[in-house]
């Protein structure tokens, strides 16, 4: 089955904290949730970003609120105070990371309403 | 005001408003009159102090003894004292920056103008360049806190606990220096509640708002729109939060109807994630916040209960913000448009990088573009973005003027160039013992 692009099923917020991002992802339908744990994983996350990330993301499962929390250490080129980078928060990162492809919902698991 | 009620047998039970009148430095000024002036706010909190921003107003002040609070709290004061005084709306704010008591004595002196009689406290303490150990090692790597540059500024992340005794003077506005985001918040609900800030549980409730309210309008659908997929009614008339909070550590989120912006479920959870590094422990002075228990509840259109913070015993030390010097960043660019323009601006990009080599500093080089009208891929325009980051600022500015030059030494058709250059200030942190931080409060008065 063709994959998606998880803007398209998730929403998501960036943060930082010095030099480490932090990604906040949730999916736009609950019941799209369990698709987004088995889909979105740590390693996807680094993979996207490549280089530029340059430690271990680390991915925090909040299933009270649907949410994922990636906090990803050394991934904005030394933090916003001595970043040369045109958004050099890092606030872009959550829309970045919406361009990410999945396989589709249907694919990973039923669900009534993917 | 707040509803108060009183339960039989027990203590008055009331539920304290509390506003977010700014979530940072340059945050809009009217939706935090509108608030004063329409919500009935007991307290409004203007969050103000980003972590560099201390360290670039220890430079001014520096400079000239009498400055180095923000930058517009002249604006701040002239917009919201009058309507807060009128109202009974106590205004807590860490406008103070690296000078609370210039501050508070400039807020003095609106008031005095105004002629209205106001008192302020003002909270001190926070300071600790002095009590430190610049050769110790910093959090980020180990390296010594004074190995990148000269250190300018060491402020502690001062906790509620440094707060309440400047609002149980009675004062109308309280000021404070450098204290941790959510302890703005906690202070004046556990000075309200009479909540023990020793208890977790409910250091934990008023953190948690603090949290969700600190960035202001990020609750209410700012920082949130992205259209087709997330759309947010009236977003230029985006207004700022509140929180009614009871004793019991009852939430319910709010705005002011007829403002832009939603408060909803996702707003709320956007938030409530918002740069927490671990969901089971966020650390502040005052508690260590787990979330993994909140619930969210929209109970009616821009309304959402959030229940659930628990709380741990607070850290033992306070975490200190280190301010260093790290150079001057220059940054640059010219555009090109047409044809080509792509491959233009990166051969000036190249021809930069060139006449900079015996810099000897590594440049950031971005081409940015925008697609026309119509064209489908085709890039119409775009914008060749040079940034340096250089120890001297004639170092900077010879990098400016590099790419300047490229009017007449460049590809063809390049326009439009700006330049602009600002001294760094970095940050790295280390950790103070309590009892090597003495936060003080000063009240100063218009009779």
């Amino acid at each position: 089955m063709s994959d998606v692009r998880l803007w398209d099923f998730a929403h998501a917020r960036a943060g930082d904290k010095g030099d480490t991002s932090i990604l906040s992802v949730f999916p736009l339908s609950d019941s799209n949730y369990p698709w987004l744990v088995h889909e979105l994983t740590a390693e996807r996350v680094q993979q996207h970003f490549g280089e530029e990330f340059r430690a271990e993301v680390r991915r925090f499962e909040v299933p009270n609120v649907h949410g994922l929390q990636f906090v990803c250490r050394q991934a904005l080129a030394g933090g916003v105070t001595t970043s040369l980078a045109l958004d050099a928060h890092g606030k872009s990162m959550s829309s970045r990371l919406l361009a990410l492809r999945l396989p589709h919902p249907r694919a990973a698991q039923a669900h009534p309403d993917s | 005001m707040s509803e108060a009620t009183t339960v039989e047998g027990g203590p008055e039970l009331r539920s304290v408003r509390i506003g977010s009148g700014a979530g940072f430095a340059g945050d809009r000024i009217q939706p935090a009159v509108d608030l004063v002036r329409e919500a009935a706010l007991d307290d409004l909190v203007l969050e103000c102090l980003a972590e560099r921003t201390i360290a670039l107003a220890q430079l001014r002040r520096q400079s000239d003894p009498s400055m180095g609070y923000d930058g517009r709290a002249e604006q701040w004061f002239r917009a919201l004292l009058p309507v807060a005084l009128d109202q009974g709306t106590r205004i807590v704010s860490n406008l103070g920056a690296a000078n609370p008591l210039g501050a508070g004595r400039l807020a003095i002196a609106v008031a005095r103008e105004m002629g209205r009689s106001c008192t302020v406290a003002v909270v001190t303490g926070d300071d600790v360049l002095d009590a430190l150990d610049l050769d110790s090692p910093c959090l980020e790597d180990g390296r010594p806190l004074n190995a990148r540059g000269p250190v300018v500024s060491a402020n502690a992340y001062l906790g509620a606990d440094a707060i309440t005794p400047a609002l149980a003077t009675g004062a109308a506005v309280v000021l404070t220096g450098r204290v941790a985001d959510p302890s703005l918040f906690l202070a004046p609900l556990a000075d309200r509640l009479g909540w023990d800030l020793s208890d977790p549980a409910t250091s934990a409730h008023g953190t948690l708002v603090g949290h969700l309210l600190e960035c202001g309008s990020q609750l209410t659908g700012g920082y949130f729109a992205d259209p087709g997929q997330k759309d947010v009614p009236d977003l230029a008339t985006v207004g700022y939060p509140w929180a009614d909070v009871s004793a019991s550590g009852e939430i319910v989120l709010g705005k002011l109807p007829g403002t832009g912006g939603l408060l909803d479920r996702r707003t709320v959870r956007e938030q409530l994630l918002y740069e927490i590094g671990d969901p089971g422990a966020y650390l502040t002075p005052d508690v260590v916040l787990d979330l993994y228990g909140v619930t969210l509840t929209e109970t009616a259109t821009d309304r959402v209960r959030v229940a659930g913070a628990a709380g741990r015993t607070r850290p033992v030390q306070l975490k200190v913000s280190v301010g260093y010097q790290a150079g001057h960043r220059a940054e640059a660019g010219i555009s090109y448009a047409g044809p080509g323009c792509v491959e233009r601006a990166r051969l000036a990009g190249e021809v930069v990088r060139e006449r900079l080599a015996t810099l000897g500093k590594e440049l950031r080089i971005d081409v940015v573009g925008s697609l026309s009208e119509g064209a489908e891929g085709e890039v119409a325009q775009c914008w060749l973005r040079v940034a340096g980051l250089v120890r001297s600022l004639d170092a900077a500015e010879t990098i400016c003027h590099k790419v300047e030059s490229l009017y007449t030494n460049g590809p063809a058709g390049g326009g439009g160039v700006r330049t602009h250059v600002i001294e760094v200030i970095g940050i790295v942190s280390t950790l103070v013992d309590r009892d090597a931080v003495n936060p003080e409060t000063t009240l100063l008065e218009v009779p």
